[in-house]
């Protein structure tokens, strides 16, 4: 049969038919061929600019380079705060499958606490899949080495180097600079996303939070090449962050050190202000904490510990505690009964040992047992002879007298560059009125001539109220930081212009006044306590109880660690008095009694800043000074003020203030 | 000894130059297209020596057989047909009984020393069984040799479909419908044909496995699945489109070089090619392909016989096959399907079995028709 096909096969018309069939294939493999090629044109033409960026963002992405932060000096360019390197865990969250288990797995590699692990899953639903998260900050040495041991375990995890926070001088300046923490997922709600892009910390607390946005700089970014495991192989471009700014405090080290230290221990605070600027030269509040601890997550312990202490060492008590401030008031109001013509310097009252408002019952007490008899105001401010004051509370009366104190700066924020400051209380109707349904009664104006009954002042109102004396009635807010400084240029001074024209219209007003505060230190209840001084010191304590009184006789107990769970001690002060420098005002939560106990305190401090200012050197044998003059307790000291209730809480409004309830009078003989 | 040596060598050379067994444009056309292959493969691979050494090896070794081939007469290897047919389907019956499973697909048979896919000798064992049947029958076939010719086919593609492995099985059934064609089937007959199997596919895509489904799904619309079936559909039409008209430059492909393009040493080797050359390159490259398939075709015109013919020209015409699928694929226009771009993929079986194939054609050019 093939055969027979073979010998009628037409082998010539075969090859021909084969041509055209080859070459209408041809004609249509070439046609196949354009229509790929049509395909490419159309990719590579017409859609090129489509496809060129999505190739581009497929392979550069844009990385942050966090701003390094600002550095914090003292006004002679001590470090307080320092950047220094240190190494973190962090997760790129889209490269890694199993998080739970990784988790799991990595605790066992690196010790992680719950904090870590929860601060992680916050931060982990805010950020976008492919932004590195951090797992654990400050890693050690050996945590390091044990990762990069087991790293392949781990993919999508690694460690990277960052710039922490280190407070040289610790507990130092806890409350002054503050301290920086983890940034948190309340923080990313509030900060603004792309400045804080690669940032792990941010201003907590102190000047590190108030002054956060000059401190924190501006990131940069660079544009690296990633593969497609998002692994970077190259920087292709990089756009330098700017760094943020370092602040030059006006405190110079040793002055805050030497305040510090004057406390022994003994909680309380201290505040020292320039009067002719508003620079804070010390701010003191004791106890004290170490914020290191804080930097990259304090330990549950170490928290605890801090915040179950009696002392509460985390409470800045310079800014937030308000305390009676007992006679620490009386110059002030004396000058606003020469400011506003209610007495001259020449004016006498007769203590007797009692006042009596005419015509009612009640009575109130001098601290000395039967008065200091006839005084002016110079001698009434020496002796803090209340009935001189009470008198002239009396003939002032409320509303002057808290609109007086008002202009002063009691009973508001001083504006002082730190976050949190609290107001205190300046006694007024208008304050009453939102907290009683009883109106105001004289008593109350009574007592709040000698600083008691509703008075509250924070350690700062009351050193910026006695720097705005000093300095002539010139008010300043206080400043902490005297100067900014950017990378590689000269520090440039923040400019504090007054806040107002000066609140004394007389100039010898203040004479007298000042006089009256000088005969504090010379003869009054501070006698002693600045001799040797190279500079005459102006000044004035105050004594205030922590107790209500519960019955009219004389307390006898003398035994000063007694009296110290009872009162509280102040004492105000500024020298060199021709031209006033430093204003300095100390308060101890257990003192017993303000010249002797907080005196020395302000001594201290001054002695501090004269040696920092290359002032004259005060003689040694003067250390002895203050120690024998407390000793001697026949020496009148300030009426004690009591106070009805404990520190920072609120005094409960008397129902009656001319029932007696409320106790005034001086515990001294 | 040397002298008689070197008179034998220049006897040799005078009869090459003379008649030589070797189409010097072809072969050229292959060099060129092995070069850019190399080439091509050297960026892809991140300049990886080892995978360059092991490519070139082959295509020594792939020369070599085509020299080797280029000596055995076609009437040879019309005699040799029916077995290596038969023996192509028995192995292809022994990988479905015994084979070796990688990666879900039952394709090699494991050898000991080396494995391989018995479906690669289909390739060309097809288009000469085609040729072969076709050879002695009055042509244009009629319908009982074009029903015969379907079962020809049918047989090895169904079995090689069924591995699963949809594209050599479309390679194999295309080579074998190429030499029908070429026999001079009727246009209407091709049409009723065409139409019939346009008819089919509904019943097709019913068989099909679920991942070739998908494949097509993701084709039809890639963005759906962007990181799971679209992934390499998106990332090589990223690749070749940023390449834009006149590419990113050789070894400044940045889609290969940082792994967004997957298999970019293999099946997606293109789209490396048209990010760094452009449609430039790629229209180059196409001219050298249609120069290459239009060599075949011209020899396949001036062989000796119909198996000859049949045989060139189909093996010709599948080598388009290669390029319209591998490259349809690389630019999202055709499913996903394992077929190398030839001469420029990574891999040795393809290789070897397309210089096979031209090896083929070498002897078919050698013994072509006597012009007088």
């Amino acid at each position: 049969m093939a055969l027979r096909r073979r010998s009628i096969k037409d082998t010539r018309g075969e090859a021909t038919l084969f041509r055209v069939r080859a070459l209408v294939g041809f004609a249509l493999i070439l046609m196949g061929l354009g229509v790929l090629v049509a395909r490419y044109q159309y990719l590579q033409v017409q859609r090129h600019d489509e496809f060129a960026l999505r190739s581009e963002n497929n392979r550069v992405k844009p990385r942050a380079i966090p701003p390094a932060r600002g550095l914090i000096y003292d006004r002679n360019g001590v470090l307080l705060a320092d950047n220094v390197p240190a190494f973190r865990l962090e997760v790129v969250p889209e490269q890694v499958k199993d998080m739970p288990a990784m988790l799991a797995a990595i605790r066992e590699v690196v010790p992680l606490d719950d904090g870590d692990i929860e601060a992680f899953k916050k931060q982990l639903k805010q950020n976008r899949r492919f932004d590195s998260v951090p797992l654990k900050l400050h890693l050690t040495e050996d945590e390091i080495d044990r990762f990069a041991i087991n790293r392949w375990r781990f993919p999508g995890m690694d460690v990277v180097p960052y710039l922490t926070r280190r407070y040289p001088y610790g507990p130092l300046f806890a409350h002054v600079v503050g301290y920086v923490s983890r940034i948190d997922a309340d923080d990313m709600t509030r900060l603004d996303a792309d400045r804080y892009k690669g940032t792990s910390h941010v201003g907590r607390s102190g000047l590190e939070r108030s002054y956060e946005d000059m401190l924190h700089g501006e990131p940069g970014y660079e544009l690296v090449e990633v593969n497609a495991d998002g692994r970077v192989q190259r920087v292709l471009e990089t756009h330098a962050p700017t760094p943020g700014k370092n602040l030059y405090l006006s405190i110079d080290v040793r002055v805050q050190k030497a305040a510090t230290d004057a406390f022994q221990g003994r909680p309380g605070s201290a505040v020292a202000i320039d009067p002719r600027n508003g620079q804070v030269l010390a701010m003191v509040s004791v106890p004290s904490f170490d914020p290191n601890l804080f930097v990259n997550g304090i330990s549950k312990a170490d928290y605890a510990a801090y915040t179950t202490a009696e002392d509460k060492p985390l409470l800045n008590r310079a800014l937030k505690s308000a305390y009676p401030p007992g006679s620490t008031v009386k110059p002030f109001l004396a000058l606003g009964g020469l400011e506003l013509g209610i007495r001259r310097p020449e004016d006498t009252v007769l203590s007797t040992g009692e006042f009596c408002i005419p015509g009612q019952q009640r009575c109130y007490r001098d601290d000395t047992r039967g008065g200091d008899g006839t005084v002016n105001m110079v001698r009434a401010i020496e002796k803090s002879t209340n009935t001189y004051f009470y008198k002239l509370a009396l003939d002032m009366g409320i509303d002057r007298l808290s609109s007086w104190m008002g202009s002063l700066g009691f009973g508001k924020k001083t504006g002082i560059d730190l976050l949190g400051e609290a107001e205190g209380i300046l006694p007024s109707r208008e304050w009453k009125a939102t907290r009683s349904k009883y109106p105001w009664f004289q008593g109350e104006t009574v007592i709040a001539g000698i600083g008691q009954g509703y008075w509250n002042v924070t350690a700062l109102q009351l050193a910026h109220v006695t720097a705005t004396f000093a300095g002539r009635g010139t008010p300043y807010a206080p400043r902490l930081v005297m100067a900014t400084q950017e990378v590689k240029q000269r520090p440039v001074p923040l400019a504090n212009p007054p806040s107002g024209p000066s609140l004394i219209r007389k100039p010898h007003d203040w004479d007298v006044v000042n006089q009256g505060m000088e005969a504090v230190v010379t003869g009054g209840t501070a006698k002693g306590q600045f001799t040797g001084f190279p500079y005459v010191v102006a000044g004035k304590s105050g004594t205030a109880e922590r107790f209500s009184r519960r019955s009219n006789e004389y307390d006898t107990n003398k035994n000063l660690a007694y009296l110290a769970t009872r009162h509280r001690a102040w004492f105000i002060g500024y020298t060199p008095v021709e031209e006033p420098r430093i204003a300095v005002v100390a308060m101890l939560e257990s003192g017993a009694w303000g010249a002797s106990d907080a005196g020395p305190i302000v001594r201290k401090v001054m002695e501090a800043w004269l040696a920092s200012t290359g002032g004259p050197v005060p003689p040694k044998n003067i250390e002895g000074a203050p120690a024998s003059s407390s000793s001697v307790p026949e020496e009148p000291e300030d009426t004690p003020v009591a106070s009805p209730a404990d520190m920072s809480v609120m005094p409960s409004v008397p129902a009656d203030s001319s029932t007696g309830t409320q106790s005034d009078d001086g515990g001294n003989p | 000894m040397i002298d008689e040596l070197q008179e034998r060598l220049v006897q040799l050379l005078r009869r090459m130059a003379k008649r030589p067994r070797i189409d010097i444009p072809l072969a050229l056309g292959l060099i060129t297209l092995a070069g850019v292959g190399l080439a091509t493969l050297y960026s892809a691979s991140g300049g990886n020596m080892a995978m360059i050494a092991g490519q070139a090896t082959r295509f020594v070794m792939g020369g070599m057989l085509v020299l080797l081939i280029s000596r055995i007469p076609p009437q040879t290897l019309r005699a040799w047909t029916p077995w290596l047919y038969a023996a192509s389907i028995f192995l292809l019956l022994v990988v479905a009984a015994i084979g070796e499973v990688r990666s879900g697909s039952k394709r090699w048979l494991n050898l000991g020393v080396m494995s391989f896919q018995p479906s690669e000798l289909l390739k060309l064992t097809m288009p000469m069984m085609v040729a072969w049947y076709l050879h002695p029958r009055q042509l244009p076939p009629s319908w009982k040799d074009i029903i015969a010719v379907g079962i020809l086919i049918g047989i090895p593609a169904g079995l090689i479909a069924e591995q699963p492995d949809l594209g050599t099985a479309l390679l194999v059934s295309a080579a074998g419908a190429f030499a029908l064609f070429l026999s001079g089937m009727r246009w209407w007959k091709i049409g009723s044909l065409l139409g019939a199997v346009a008819a089919m596919v509904p019943v097709a895509w019913h068989f099909l496995h679920e991942y070739q489904r998908n494949r097509v799904r993701t084709l039809l619309d890639p963005e759906s699945d962007p990181l799971g079936n679209g992934w390499h559909i998106i990332q090589s039409q990223i690749a070749v489109g940023s390449g834009g008209l006149f590419g990113k430059g050789w070894q400044h492909g940045t889609q290969s070089r940082l792994d967004f393009l997957p298999e970019h040493t293999t099946d997606f080797i293109f789209a490396v090619f048209s990010e760094e050359f452009g449609l430039v390159g790629v229209i180059g490259l196409m001219l050298l392909y249609a120069f290459i398939i239009g060599r075949c075709l011209w020899i396949a015109m001036e062989a000796r016989d119909t198996y000859s013919r049949l045989l060139a020209g189909a093996i010709g015409m599948s080598f388009f096959v290669y390029v319209f699928v591998n490259g349809g694929m690389v630019a999202g226009m055709l499913p996903v399907v394992g077929v190398p771009m030839p001469l420029i993929s990574y891999g040795g079986t393809s290789a070897v079995s397309l210089l096979t194939g031209f090896g083929v054609l070498m002897s078919i050019y050698a013994n072509r028709k006597i012009h007088k």
